[in-house]
C-alpha cells in the first residue's frame, strides 16, 4: 500500500528537510517502521522503548486520530495520509 | 527583572535557551520556562511585588522576560472575594472566588496573552495567532489590536454568537473551522510548519504562555495576606491553567513568600467533555481522548495537552476531579449569580456544579478553605441562558398591571 507520512518541522531535518515522506506500508506501525529505514532516527522520536506511541506524540490517519482507531495497528489503505502530530493544545 | 533562564522538557529534562520553541526535539514532551529560583531568594520579596503595577506584571521577576516592555492591556489584579452566602448554601466554611471575569476581554485567557504577546514581540514575531474554543482568540484579537499586529485567530466555526462577535471586533482575521477545537488545534499545529513566522500564543508560544495562569496563584496568595488556601478549584481544559496554578503555588513556597503549605488542588469538567475526569477515576495514567458534546465550549478539549500532568497533580496531593452534566453548570450559573452578583460563563457553572459534587461525595474538606476560580463572563456565553433568563413578567405601563405582577411574583405587599 502506497502512503504518505506526513512530518511535523520537528523532524524534517531528519529526511532532508521535506514535509512528506511517501511510504509502503499496510498499518501505522509499519508506516513508521518504513520512513524509520529511509530515515534512521524517526521511530525513536516518535515510539518510547515498548515500542508504543510516546505521550505527546498525536498521530491522524485521514484526519482521524488514531487513538479513535486501532493505534499502531490501524490499517491503511492505498494513498492515505498518516500525520505526525506533536501533541498541544490551549483553549 | 525576570529571573528565567530558558526552556526545559518536562518529560527528558533536555534544556534549550529562551527562544521559540514548543516541544522537544528528542521526544515531543512539552517544554517549559525554567527559573534561577536560588538567585530570586531574597530579591523577589513581598515589598518588591507590592510595589508593582496593578497587573500581572508585579509578577515580572517570576514570568518570562517581556523585552523593553510588557504588552500590558491590564490583565490580572482580579479581585479575591469572600462568598459567604455561597459558601453558606454549599456548607463551606470558608470560601473564596477568583472573580477572573474581571479581566480586560472578560477572561482569564488576558493573563496567558499578555505573557505570549510580550515574548513573542521580544523573539521578534510581528503576527498574533492562536487556535481557540473562544476565550483565547478573543484575547488574541485584543491584545493584538492593542499593540497595532495583525492577528489570525481560529475558532470552531459553530462557537456561540457572543464569542465570535468579540473576537471579530478586534479587527483581525478570524477563521471558522468546521470541526471541533481539537481539529482546529491539529491544523495551527500544522500551519505552524508553514508560518514560523506566526507567534501562535497556544503552540509555538505556548511555554510562555502558560506561565501566564501561574499569576493566578500569586494573586490568590498575595490576596489572602500571603498566605495559601487550603483547596483550589480549577476547570480544566487542555489542563495548561491547572498546572500552572500548581507551580505558582510551589514557587511562592520555595521562594519562602507565603505562610502554608501546598493547597490541594482540584479539577472541574463538564460530563460532555471530561477525559481528565474520566481517566482520573478509572486510575489510569494516560488520557483517553473523547469527542466533546457540552455547553461549556470553552472547556470543550477532548484531548487534553498536560492531561497526564493533571492527573499527576491530582494524585499526589489527595484531589480530586469533578464532572458535571449541562444541567447542572446552567443551575449553577445562576446559584452563583443569584448568591455572589458574579456573572460566570458556562466553566464558572463547571467550576461551582464541581465544587458541589465534591463537597457533596466528601473530598473536598468544608472545615477547610476553598478558592474556586471564576475563569470567564457571562456575557461570553449568553446563548447558554437567554431562554430562561427573561423577563418575569410583560405588562402595560400602567401601575395597576405593575402591582398585579409584583403580587403575583410575591415582591409587593402594599404600596400604601
Amino acid at each position: 500500500m502506497s502512503v504518505i507520512v506526513r512530518l511535523p518541522s520537528q523532524l524534517r531535518a531528519l529526511v532532508g528537510g521535506a514535509g512528506e515522506v511517501p511510504v509502503d506500508a499496510a498499518t501505522v506501525r509499519d508506516a513508521i517502521i518504513a520512513v524509520d529505514v529511509a530515515y534512521p532516527g524517526i521511530a525513536f522520536r516518535v515510539l518510547d522503548d515498548r515500542g508504543a506511541l510516546r505521550r505527546f506524540v498525536n498521530v491522524f490517519v485521514a484526519d482521524e486520530d488514531v487513538r479513535f482507531l486501532d493505534g499502531l495497528d490501524t490499517k491503511l489503505e492505498s494513498g492515505q495520509t498518516v500525520s505526525l502530530v506533536p501533541a498541544v493544545a490551549g483553549g | 527583572m525576570s529571573f528565567a533562564t530558558g526552556l526545559l522538557c518536562r518529560e527528558c529534562g533536555t534544556a534549550y535557551p529562551g527562544e521559540a520553541r514548543y516541544s522537544c526535539d528528542v521526544c515531543f514532551g512539552p517544554l517549559e520556562v525554567s527559573y534561577d529560583l536560588e538567585g530570586a531568594r531574597g530579591k523577589v520579596t513581598r515589598a518588591s511585588i507590592e510595589s508593582g503595577p496593578n497587573s500581572i506584571w508585579r509578577y515580572a521577576a517570576l514570568l518570562p522576560d517581556p523585552g523593553d516592555e510588557p504588552v500590558d492591556l491590564g490583565a490580572g489584579w482580579t479581585p479575591l472575594r469572600r462568598a459567604t452566602r455561597l459558601g453558606d448554601i454549599l456548607g463551606l466554611r470558608e470560601l473564596w472566588l477568583k472573580d477572573d471575569t474581571r479581566n480586560p476581554t472578560g477572561s482569564f485567557k488576558d493573563r496567558v496573552v499578555s505573557v505570549a504577546l510580550s515574548s513573542a514581540r521580544r523573539l521578534g514575531f510581528t503576527t498574533a495567532a492562536c487556535a481557540s474554543t473562544g476565550n483565547l482568540a478573543t484575547s488574541v484579537a485584543a491584545h493584538a489590536a492593542f499593540i497595532g499586529w495583525p492577528s489570525v485567530t481560529l475558532i470552531p466555526d459553530d462557537l456561540e454568537k457572543s464569542k465570535i462577535a468579540m473576537t471579530a471586533i478586534f479587527g483581525g482575521t478570524v477563521l471558522g473551522v468546521k470541526g471541533n477545537y481539537d481539529d482546529v488545534n491539529r491544523l495551527c499545529v500544522e500551519l505552524v510548519a508553514e508560518h514560523p513566522d506566526w507567534a501562535f500564543a497556544n503552540v509555538n508560544l505556548r511555554p510562555y504562555y502558560a506561565e501566564g495562569s501561574k499569576t493566578l496563584a500569586f494573586e490568590i496568595c498575595e490576596q489572602l495576606g500571603w498566605r495559601t488556601p487550603d483547596q483550589v478549584v480549577v476547570p480544566i481544559a487542555s489542563g495548561s491553567q491547572f498546572t500552572k496554578v500548581a507551580k505558582g503555588f510551589h514557587q511562592f513556597i520555595d521562594l519562602g513568600l507565603v505562610e502554608g503549605g501546598a493547597p490541594v488542588l482540584f479539577g472541574a469538567q463538564a460530563q460532555g467533555c471530561s477525559p481528565v475526569a474520566t481517566a482520573f477515576a478509572d486510575g489510569a495514567d494516560v488520557v483517553t481522548p473523547q469527542r466533546p458534546n457540552t455547553i461549556a465550549r470553552s472547556l470543550a478539549i477532548g484531548n487534553p495537552a498536560d492531561g497526564p500532568y493533571v492527573l499527576d497533580e491530582l494524585r499526589a496531593n489527595g484531589g480530586d476531579c469533578g464532572s458535571v452534566s449541562d444541567e447542572e453548570i446552567l443551575e449553577c450559573i445562576g446559584l452563583l449569580a443569584e448568591s455572589e452578583g458574579i456573572f460566570a460563563e458556562t466553566a464558572g457553572g463547571v467550576t461551582i456544579a464541581s465544587l458541589r459534587q465534591m463537597i457533596g461525595r466528601g473530598t473536598i474538606d468544608p472545615t477547610k478553605s476553598v478558592v474556586a476560580i471564576i475563569s470567564g463572563h457571562g456575557l461570553k456565553t449568553l446563548d447558554a441562558i437567554v431562554d430562561t433568563a427573561t423577563v418575569s413578567s410583560t405588562i402595560g405601563p400602567s401601575l395597576a398591571d405593575a402591582e398585579d405582577a409584583l403580587r403575583f411574583h410575591q415582591v409587593a405587599t402594599s404600596a400604601s
